[in-house]
C-alpha cells in the first residue's frame, strides 16, 4: 500500500518510500540520479529532526542532503 | 608489501630489464574513496594523500613501474560520481580518458557498494577505452555478509573483474596479471552488455544522434555524445552548438528543450542495467544487524551532541599538544639548540663576527628554532590523518552544516576548512569538492582564517611564554575567537559579494573503517618531510635573510634596515601594544608562518642560560603579548597559501581581497584584545 506523493523531507526516519520524481534544475537532477536517486528507489529515512540536513540510505549508501535538496525529491511512503 | 610488488616498485633501474615494447598508459578511474589513491601508492610507490573523506584526490597524479618487463605509467584521476560536467574533476577524468587515450582503463570499484559504484562503470563501459573492473573493499563486503560472485559479474559485464582488498595489498598481482593479459589482447571474454536508456526515451536519444551524426568533434563516440547531449551536459552542448550547422541546431536544441525529463531516463537506464548485472552475481544478507557505523552515527551526526563530540574532539587535540608536544619542544630547545649554540660558540670564538652571526643567530638561532616545532606538528598530523582515515571528517560536516548556513555556505565547505588546521594550502586546493563556484570561492577567501599547524606552533610558543601554565587554556580561546571572526567574515562576505546565494548540499557518509596505521604512518611522514624540507630552504633562507637585515649596516640591531622597517610600521603596531621587533616579526611570517618566532630568537639572540621563551616573558606585557598572538594567528596568509590561492581562484583580485580582509581582521582584533586587556588590567 501506498500514500500519496509528498517531499521527502517529511519522511519520518525509520521510515522507507519510493521515489516519484525530482523536482530540482537539471544540475541538481544529474547529481542526485549519479548518486543512485532514480524513479522507483527505495530511499529510507536515517535521520530528520524536522529542521537541518538530513541522512538516508539510498542503494546500501548513506547520503547526507541539505532540506532544501530533500524539499525537491517527491517521494510515496511504504507501510510496512 | 609483498615480494611480487617490491619488485615491480624497481622502476628506478630500467637498464637490467630488456628494452620495453612501449610504455602502457593506465588510467585509475572511480567514483570518490573507492580506494583508487591506495592502489595507486600500493603499486607505484609514490606517496601521495589518501584519506576517508570523498574527494581527497583533486589532481592528477602519474607514477611509473616495471611489470614482467613491461614498464606501465599509472595516473591516479580524482574520484567521479558520473561522467557529468558537474564539477571540475568530472571535466578532468572524462577529457583524459576521451583524449588522452590511455592504453587500459582500471574501473575502482568498492564491493561493499557495489550498485552505486557500478554507476561510473556504466558510463565507461560505453566508452571505446579497454577496461578492468578492480573490485575493491572486499573485507568490508565480507564482514557485511555480502557474497560476490566474481566470474558471474565477469561474464554479466563482459569485463575482466579483479577483486581487491587495497589495504592488505590482496589480489594486487593478480590485477597486474589481468591487466598484463588485456595489454597483449589474450584476456578472452563475451562482448561487454551496454546500458540503455529508459525505452521510453529511446527515440528521442535515436532522434539526437541522428542530428549530430557527421558533426561530432574527433574522439568523442556519438552515442556517447548523443546521451550525454540528453543528460543536459554543458560541456558537450557548449561544443555542439560550436559545430552544428544553424538549423541542426535549432531542431536539437528543440528536441532537448522538450524532454528535459531525458536525462534522468538515462540514469535510470544505467541503473537497470546494474541491477541486471548483480542480480545473479550478488548476494547479501536478508535485514542485516545494526552496523557499527549505524551506532556510532546516532551519536557523531546527533545534531546536538555532534557537535558536542567535534568539540572535544579539536579539544584533545589541543590538549594532546599542549600535554605532549610543547613540553618536547622545550625539551629539544634546552637539549639540543642549547647545548649546539654552546658548541658553535667554542669552535666559532677565533671566527669574525659575521660567521659566528650568521651560525648562532640566523641558523642555529632562526631555523633551528623552527625545528623544534617539529612535534607539534607530528601531533597534529597523526590526530588528522587518523580522523580522515576512520571516517570521521564527513560526520564533522554534517553536523556543521547548520552552522555554515549562516554564512550562506554547507557542510562541505568544512571539509577542507577543517584541513586547515594542518595546513592552509591543501585547504584552499581543497575547496575543489565545493560544486558550486561562489561558495568555492568564499570557502577559499575564508580558509586563510583557520589557524593552521604553523600558526598553531607558534601560538603554543608564545602562550607557554606569556601564560605559563594556562598556555593551554589562552590557546584554545584564541582560536575560538579566531573561528568566531572566520564566521563573521563568512557571513559579511555572503552579503557583499555574493548576496546571499546558497547551494546544494549532497554528501555521501563512509563506513567508517579501523584506522590503516600505514596510511596515517605515511600520510605523517609525507607532510613532516615537506615541513623540514621547508624549513631547511624557504625558512632557512629566511632567517639568514632577517639576520643579515638585523645587523647590516652598522652592526647594531638597534640602527638596522630592520629596525627601520619595523619603526616605520610601529605606529600602527603601537595601537595593538606591539613594538617594532613584533611588528617585524609579523610581517616575515609572510614568507612562512613559523618565521614569527624564528625572527624574535634572531632579534632577542640566543641568551646564555635563558630560552627565547623567558625573554619573551620579561620584555612584554602579558596585553601586548595577547595582543601578539591575536595578531598571529590571523595575519596575513603565508605567500605559499596566496600562491595557490591565485591560482585557484584564477585571479590576483581575489588574492588581494584575501590579503586585505586578513589585514583589517587581524589589525582591528589585535588592537581590540589590546584595548580590552589594558582595561580589565594586564
Ligand atoms: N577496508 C578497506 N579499506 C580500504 C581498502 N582500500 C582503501 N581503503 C580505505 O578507503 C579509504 C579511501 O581510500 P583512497 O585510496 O583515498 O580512495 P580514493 O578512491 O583515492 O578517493 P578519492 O581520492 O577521494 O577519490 C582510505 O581510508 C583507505 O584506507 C580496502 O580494500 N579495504
Ligand atoms: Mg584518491
Amino acid at each position: 500500500m501506498t500514500t500519496p506523493p509528498l517531499p521527502l523531507c517529511d519522511l519520518k526516519p525509520g521510515h522507507q518510500g519510493t521515489l516519484l520524481a525530482l523536482n530540482g534544475g537539471r544540475g541538481l537532477t544529474a547529481r542526485l540520479a549519479a548518486l543512485g536517486f532514480t524513479p522507483g528507489v527505495r530511499i529510507a529515512m536515517l535521520q530528520n529532526y524536522g529542521h537541518g540536513p538530513l541522512l538516508v540510505e539510498v542503494r546500501q549508501t548513506r547520503v547526507a542532503l541539505g532540506r532544501g535538496e530533500a524539499q525537491r525529491i517527491l517521494i510515496t511512503e511504504q507501510q510496512s | 608489501m609483498n615480494d611480487a610488488l617490491r619488485s615491480a616498485q624497481q622502476h628506478s633501474a630500467p637498464a637490467v630489464h630488456p628494452p620495453a615494447e612501449r610504455t602502457a598508459v593506465i588510467a585509475l578511474a572511480g567514483q570518490p574513496n573507492m580506494g583508487k589513491s591506495t592502489l595507486f601508492n600500493l603499486l607505484t610507490g609514490l606517496n601521495q594523500h589518501v584519506g576517508n573523506w570523498p574527494g581527497k584526490t583533486v589532481e592528477q597524479r602519474q607514477g611509473g613501474f616495471v611489470h614482467h618487463q613491461r614498464t606501465l605509467r599509472l595516473v591516479d584521476l580524482p574520484g567521479t560520481y558520473s561522467l557529468s560536467a558537474n564539477s571540475p574533476e568530472e571535466i578532468i577524468a572524462r577529457e583524459y580518458i576521451l583524449h588522452e587515450k590511455p592504453d587500459l582503463v582500471v574501473a575502482v570499484v568498492s564491493a561493499a557498494h557495489l550498485e552505486r559504484s557500478l554507476y561510473l562503470v556504466a558510463e565507461l563501459i560505453a566508452l571505446p577505452a579497454p577496461l578492468v573492473v578492480a573490485l575493491n573493499m572486499m573485507d568490508v563486503a565480507a564482514q557485511q555478509g555480502i557474497q560476490i560472485d566474481v566470474p558471474v559479474l565477469e561474464a554479466a559485464l563482459g569485463v575482466p573483474v579483479v577483486p581487491l582488498v587495497a589495504t592488505r595489498a590482496e589480489g594486487v598481482r593478480r590485477l597486474l596479471d589481468v591487466i598484463e593479459d588485456c595489454l597483449t589482447g589474450s584476456y578472452l571474454l563475451p562482448p561487454r552488455r551496454l546500458p540503455a536508456i529508459r525505452p521510453d526515451h529511446q527515440q528521442v536519444l535515436d532522434q539526437a544522434q541522428q542530428l549530430i551524426t557527421g558533426f561530432v568533434p574527433p574522439d568523442y563516440p556519438a552515442a556517447w555524445t548523443a546521451s550525454k547531449l540528453l543528460e543536459g551536459d554543458g560541456e558537450i552542448l557548449r561544443q555542439m552548438q560550436a559545430h552544428l550547422p544553424e538549423e541542426r541546431w535549432e531542431s536539437l536544441h528543440a528536441l532537448l528543450k522538450a524532454h528535459d525529463d531525458a536525462g534522468l531516463a538515462i540514469a535510470s537506464g544505467r541503473y537497470a542495467w546494474i541491477e541486471r548485472m548483480l542480480r545473479a552475481a550478488v548476494h547479501r544478507p536478508i535485514g542485516g544487524q545494526m552496523s557499527l557505523t549505524d551506532r556510532l552515527d546516532r551519536f557523531a551526526t546527533h545534531p546536538v551532541l555532534g557537535l558536542v563530540i567535534l568539540a572535544l574532539i579539536l579539544g584533545a587535540v589541543f590538549w594532546l599538544t599542549f600535554t605532549i608536544g610543547a613540553p618536547l619542544q622545550e625539551w629539544l630547545e634546552s637539549a639540543l639548540l642549547m647545548p649546539l649554540t654552546e658548541t658553535a660558540r667554542g669552535w666559532l670564538a677565533a671566527a669574525p663576527f659575521w660567521l659566528r652571526g650568521l651560525v648562532i643567530d640566523g641558523l642555529i638561532g632562526g631555523a633551528g628554532a623552527v625545528i623544534t616545532f617539529l612535534p607539534i606538528l607530528v601531533i597534529f598530523f597523526s590526530v588528522f590523518g587518523l580522523l580522515e582515515d576512520v571516517g570521521y571528517m564527513a560526520r564533522a560536516a554534517f553536523v556543521m552544516d547548520r552552522l555554515m548556513h549562516a554564512m550562506g555556505l554547507h557542510g562541505k565547505s568544512f571539509l577542507p576548512l577543517f584541513l586547515g588546521f594542518g595546513c592552509n594550502v591543501p585547504a584552499v586546493m581543497g575547496t575543489r569538492v565545493i560544486e558550486s563556484w561562489p561558495a568555492r570561492l568564499l570557502t577559499m577567501l575564508l580558509a586563510p582564517l583557520v589557524p593552521c599547524a604553523a600558526r598553531m606552533a607558534v601560538l603554543a610558543f608564545l602562550a607557554a611564554a606569556f601564560f605559563g601554565a594556562q598556555g593551554a587554556l589562552v590557546s584554545w580561546g584564541l582560536v575560538l575567537f579566531a573561528l568566531l571572526l572566520l564566521v563573521v567574515s563568512g557571513m559579511a562576505l555572503n552579503r557583499l559579494l555574493f548576496k546571499g546565494e546558497r547551494s546544494a548540499f549532497i554528501m555521501e557518509l563512509p563506513l567508517y573503517h579501523i584506522p590503516n596505521l600505514r596510511t596515517i604512518a605515511l600520510l605523517v611522514w609525507q607532510r613532516s618531510l615537506a615541513f623540514i624540507r621547508k624549513a631547511a630552504t624557504l625558512i632557512l633562507l629566511f632567517s639568514l635573510g632577517v639576520w643579515a637585515l638585523a645587523v647590516l649596516p652598522g652592526g647594531e640591531m638597534e640602527t638596522s634596515y630592520l629596525a627601520q622597517i619595523g619603526r616605520f610600521f610601529a605606529p600602527l603596531g603601537r595601537l595593538a601594544g606591539l613594538d617594532w621587533r613584533l611588528t617585524v616579526a609579523l610581517l616575515s611570517s609572510f614568507l612562512a608562518k613559523e618565521n614569527a618566532v624564528a625572527t624574535l630568537g634572531v632579534l632577542f639572540g640566543r641568551g646564555e642560560d635563558s630560552g627565547l621563551a623567558q625573554t619573551l616573558a620579561t620584555t612584554y606585557s602579558p596585553a601586548s603579548g595577547l595582543a601578539f598572538m591575536t595578531i598571529a594567528l590571523l595575519f596575513i596568509p603565508c605567500a605559499a597559501t596566496l600562491a595557490v590561492l591565485r591560482q585557484e581562484s584564477g585571479s590576483w583580485k581575489w588574492a588581494a581581497v584575501n590579503v586585505l580582509l586578513m589585514l583589517v581582521v587581524s589589525f582591528a582584533a589585535g588592537a581590540g584584545v589590546y584595548t580590552l586587556a589594558r582595561a580589565l588590567g594586564g
